[in-house]
């Protein structure tokens, strides 16, 4: 079986960012929309790097900022101050 | 003087000389008298500081984080009130789907909010009992958040109105009750694999996701904003959960069994719980989202899937009847909701007969079920509905000793035979709805034989009477109002006036 | 389509919950303070005992020797609830960060006399310990206590807890410029060094109180009078002349902090004393017995800061101002 780690975001303008930084940065990560909140899968792993939100965002982004729009997620979490990841150990 | 080069700081490394550095070993009084219940359940932990903190939150960033939550949510709220936003939803059929949320599941979170303080004081590692403390905290939130969600309700529907009487009290609450209870009165270990892991990271998303999105679909813009906002606590708790397990599994090989059987118990217990969501979803959303089935398809078995497949390198297996669990998904809130049509009497919220659309949508989402074994129940009850002979079940049921509910459920690939389980202990016979109950029951019989089960409750004389009248009373349901069908019930016959006045005012 | 909802009549049914309504006395509009606390906790028909103590409910009154008729006597004079307390401690770190910035820009720190910033990181640092005491104490006290209305509060408190030890471990990465070795060389001084001893004798020992009651006055009451009244207060002072300013700033926090912790404080204990004269002399007992215990335990560290009259004195003050306070509470001399 595909071993799919997800991160659950809400729909909202703080999200959006982060969901395209996602899913530019994670080749293969699959977008499932609900209403108000947008699921990523991919297999394996998914990282959201700090700079890739920045650049969409125009100013200093924490990494912990993600605890006000996360709705859910799968995977071990690995969190430092350049990014925030999630994966399966192999 | 000048001041010595400051060195730049990472956050694991900040976070671990600000936080797991605080904890000391005494030596006034013994580590055993400080964390007295930290080794009667068998766990061996051997080293604390090889645990992984999931999240490394400064108390400073929490508030931060928390206050930004709490003003946006009490935002939504305030103006949700303002706008009398109860007049966007979808139907007034969805407002049972909330009260039941209020009584049942809304004291939970406050069950949890005072046993993560228990572990947050009572587990010897530093990093662990931080995470706990804060999740006390967030559950604290989650209670409160929804009661100020709920109130602007009840100001309008009933049967919100005595939340906290009926959930002790109230027989279909003893179920999540109990369920609580049970973690609750466990050693801090069990209760940390009982919600941390089992609850909320096998089982909670399918509570708070779809249903959640329901709320959006059907216009409760104040109950998905709560939902949301506490689902982003849940993410850390869930983090929280499959650490401690991690840890467990890895501190020694002599956890594995004792790990192992609470993974099934509480896997157990939750999947029964549930069967309140299940209904939730498929009969009380009047805009469905996504059938029970297909959330149990992706949260348990896609998301636990991979998860179990990523523990089994620690020698841990799937819960033991998870593929009863999986094949039960295509009967559970069909037989849940016809127990409930047939005692609304007895329940502080509206049941009624699924609409034919409704049924086509079953059938559609429950191919192999619907059609064969609830189609013809539910065309029957219209019938004799339509003929004045509503059905009601006046007989008080057998309960499960365990899971509490009554014995309705029906054997693993038999849906036509009810399914029935016994044990004996101290001479006595006990009663439970499934494999999974019995074992557990047999697992504790000291425990289980303690349950304050409602039906005998009401027969020993301890609910106000001996006449369902009484015993409702009891409850404190005002009968009439809170109990019955949706159809002629004040909360229909308002909602009637507000739809009527609205077409006026569009003209 | 537009719907003006203004022409719709909409009234409410009911303006509250019955648990509210019956202690309001009507149905009447209620706070949000009232409506997530009173009555929250379930209060019956439990199902099993605890398999970590069977000899109580893991909700149950007896767990303390005072008695209340209505537990919910026991409010906050703040109206904290989640929301309002967060909100509220936010903004407050919000200016500690302030600070922190602000000592750290204008090097306040490297003004410290350099005798005095060794007296500093002797008293202070080690103090991040008390405060993780403290913390485990006010978890214990949410964990045993019975009613939302006084459990909610101690929760908070253990929160308020960690963020002082953190920001004390803040301060002792400022003075060490992010190595970690102050804290290392705190935690060595907690352990070992006999200044600390008493200190550190009479935190493990709350650390086993069994009446939750008990701990709440030996700590926020007699311990916390104490010790705040020294170290933020008379130690603080002292390092006015020595070029302290950069800590008074950046302990800042304790100061407001403890000014409203003590409100809430205050009236639990008065209103639980006021209640009947059985409560009246087992807080006094233990408030004597715990104050008495902190001063002693507390003159060694006053004596190595203030130098021995200067922290006779001292101690005798505090300890005083306490007893002061304690009768005002309600509680005997």
């Amino acid at each position: 079986m595909p071993r799919i780690v997800s991160i659950t975001l809400q729909n909202t303008d703080a999200a959006r960012p982060i969901i395209e930084a996602i899913t530019e940065d994670n080749p293969g990560a699959v977008v499932h929309s609900f209403p108000g909140i947008v699921k990523i899968d991919r297999e394996g792993s998914l990282t959201v790097h700090r700079a890739s939100v920045e650049s969409r965002i125009g100013r200093d982004w924490d990494p912990q900022e993600l605890h006000l729009s996360i709705v859910s997620m799968a995977g071990n979490v690995d969190e430092d101050d350049d990014y925030f990841g999630l994966a399966w150990a192999h | 003087m000048t001041m010595v080069a400051k060195a730049k700081l990472g956050l694991k490394q900040r976070y671990a000389l600000l936080t797991r550095g605080l904890d000391w070993e005494p030596s006034y009084q013994s580590k055993s008298a400080v964390y007295p219940y930290a080794e009667f359940e068998g766990i061996k932990i051997h080293d604390w500081s090889k645990w992984e903190d999931p999240f490394r939150l400064t108390m400073d960033a929490y508030w931060k984080y928390q206050a930004e939550k709490e003003r946006k949510l009490y935002a939504v709220l305030d103006s949700f009130a303002q706008n009398n936003g109860q007049m966007g939803l979808s139907d007034v059929r969805y407002i049972n789907a909330i009260k039941l949320f209020l009584t049942g599941v809304s004291p939970l979170e406050y069950q949890a909010h005072r046993g993560f303080a228990h572990v947050g004081r009572h587990i010897p590692g530093v990093g662990p009992r931080v995470a706990a403390q804060m999740q006390s905290l967030d559950e604290l939130r989650h209670v409160q958040t929804q009661i100020h969600t709920l109130s602007h309700y009840n100001k309008f529907f009933d049967g919100f109105h005595e939340w906290q009487h009926m959930h002790d009290r109230v027989w279909y609450l003893s179920v999540p009750k109990s369920f609580f209870d049970d973690a609750r009165t466990a050693g801090p270990f069990e209760y940390f694999i009982a919600i941390g892991f089992a609850f909320e990271y096998v089982l909670t998303n399918l509570l708070f996701v779809p249903f959640m999105s329901g709320a959006a679909y059907n216009g409760d813009l104040a109950t998905v904003t709560f939902g949301f906002s506490a689902q982003s606590d849940e993410s850390r708790h869930m983090t929280l959960g499959i650490e401690v397990i991690k840890f467990l599994l890895e501190q020694d090989p002599d956890n594995l069994p004792i790990v192992q059987k609470w993974v099934d118990k509480w896997f157990w217990r939750g999947h029964r719980v549930l069967g309140l969501v299940a209904m939730m979803m498929d009969y009380m959303l009047p805009k469905k989202i996504m059938s029970w089935r297909e959330a149990w398809d992706i949260y348990f078995t896609e998301a636990g899937g991979s998860l179990f497949e990523d523990l089994a390198r620690y020698g841990l297996k799937v819960p033991k009847y998870a593929d009863v669990a999986t094949a039960e998904a295509d009967h559970l809130s069909h037989q849940n909701w016809s127990t409930f049509y047939q005692y609304t009497q007895a329940a502080a919220f509206h049941t009624w007969l699924p609409t034919p659309q409704e049924m086509d949508w079953l059938s559609e989402k429950y191919p192999t079920t619907f059609d064969k074994h609830y189609r013809p129940r539910y065309e029957m009850w219209a019938e004799m509905e339509k003929e004045g002979k509503r059905f009601y079940n006046n007989a008080l049921p057998q309960l499960c000793t365990v899971c509490q509910i009554p014995m309705v459920y029906t054997e693993p690939g038999d849906p036509g035979t009810i399914a029935f389980r016994t044990s004996q202990h101290k001479g006595e016979t006990y009663h439970c709805c499934s494999d999974g109950c019995k074992d557990i029951f047999d697992g504790e019989p000291e425990k289980y034989s303690q349950s304050w089960l409602p039906v005998h409750q009401i027969f020993q004389g301890n609910c106000g009477g001996a006449s369902v009248e009484d015993v409702l009373k009891w409850y404190r349901m005002n009968l009439g109002a809170d109990n019955l069908d949706q159809a002629g019930s004040p909360d229909q016959k308002l909602w009637n006036e507000w739809m009527a006045a609205r077409q006026r005012v569009a003209g | 389509m537009t719907i003006d909802i203004k022409t719709i009549k909409v009234e409410p049914r009911r303006q509250t919950f019955g648990h509210i309504a019956r202690r309001l006395g009507a149905d009447k509009a209620a706070s949000r303070y009232e409506e997530a606390t009173l009555d929250v906790q379930a209060t019956a028909n439990f199902h099993y005992k605890p398999l970590w103590g069977a000899d109580h409910w893991h909700y149950d009154e007896g767990r303390t020797a005072i008695r209340m008729a209505d537990w919910y006597a026991l409010r906050d004079p703040r109206q904290f609830y989640y929301a309002t307390y967060n909100i509220a401690r936010a903004n407050q770190y919000q200016a500690t960060e302030h600070n922190f910035e602000f000592v750290e820009k204008r090097g306040l720190l490297g003004l410290l006399d350099p005798a005095w910033r060794g007296t500093v990181e002797f008293y202070l640092l080690p103090m991040r310990h008390v405060e993780w005491g403290a913390n485990m104490n006010a978890a214990t006290m949410c964990d045993q206590g019975y009613g939302t209305a006084v459990t909610a509060p101690c929760i908070f408190s253990a929160g308020d807890r960690l963020a002082m030890a953190q920001i004390i471990g803040r301060i002792g990465l400022a003075l060490d410029g992010n190595s970690g070795a102050s804290l290392d060389t705190a935690k060595q001084r907690w352990m070992t060094a006999p200044e600390w001893q008493g200190l550190r004798r009479l935190v493990e020992d709350t650390l086993v109180v069994k009446d939750w009651f008990e701990l709440f006055v030996a700590q926020n009451l007699a311990i916390d009078g104490v010790l705040h009244a020294l170290v933020y207060g008379r130690f603080d002072a002292e390092g006015q002349r020595q070029g302290g300013t950069g800590v008074s700033m950046l302990t800042e926090f304790m100061t407001e902090w403890f000014a409203e912790h003590a409100r809430w404080v205050d009236s639990v204990i008065r209103t639980a004393a006021a209640e009947c004269p059985e409560n009246k002399a087992l807080l006094s007992g233990w408030f004597a017995a715990w104050s008495a215990r902190a001063a002693e335990a507390a003159a060694p560290l006053a004596a190595r800061v203030l130098g021995g009259e200067a922290a006779k004195g001292a101690v005798a003050e505090a300890l005083g101002t306490l007893q002061a306070r304690a009768k005002t509470l309600g509680l005997a001399a």
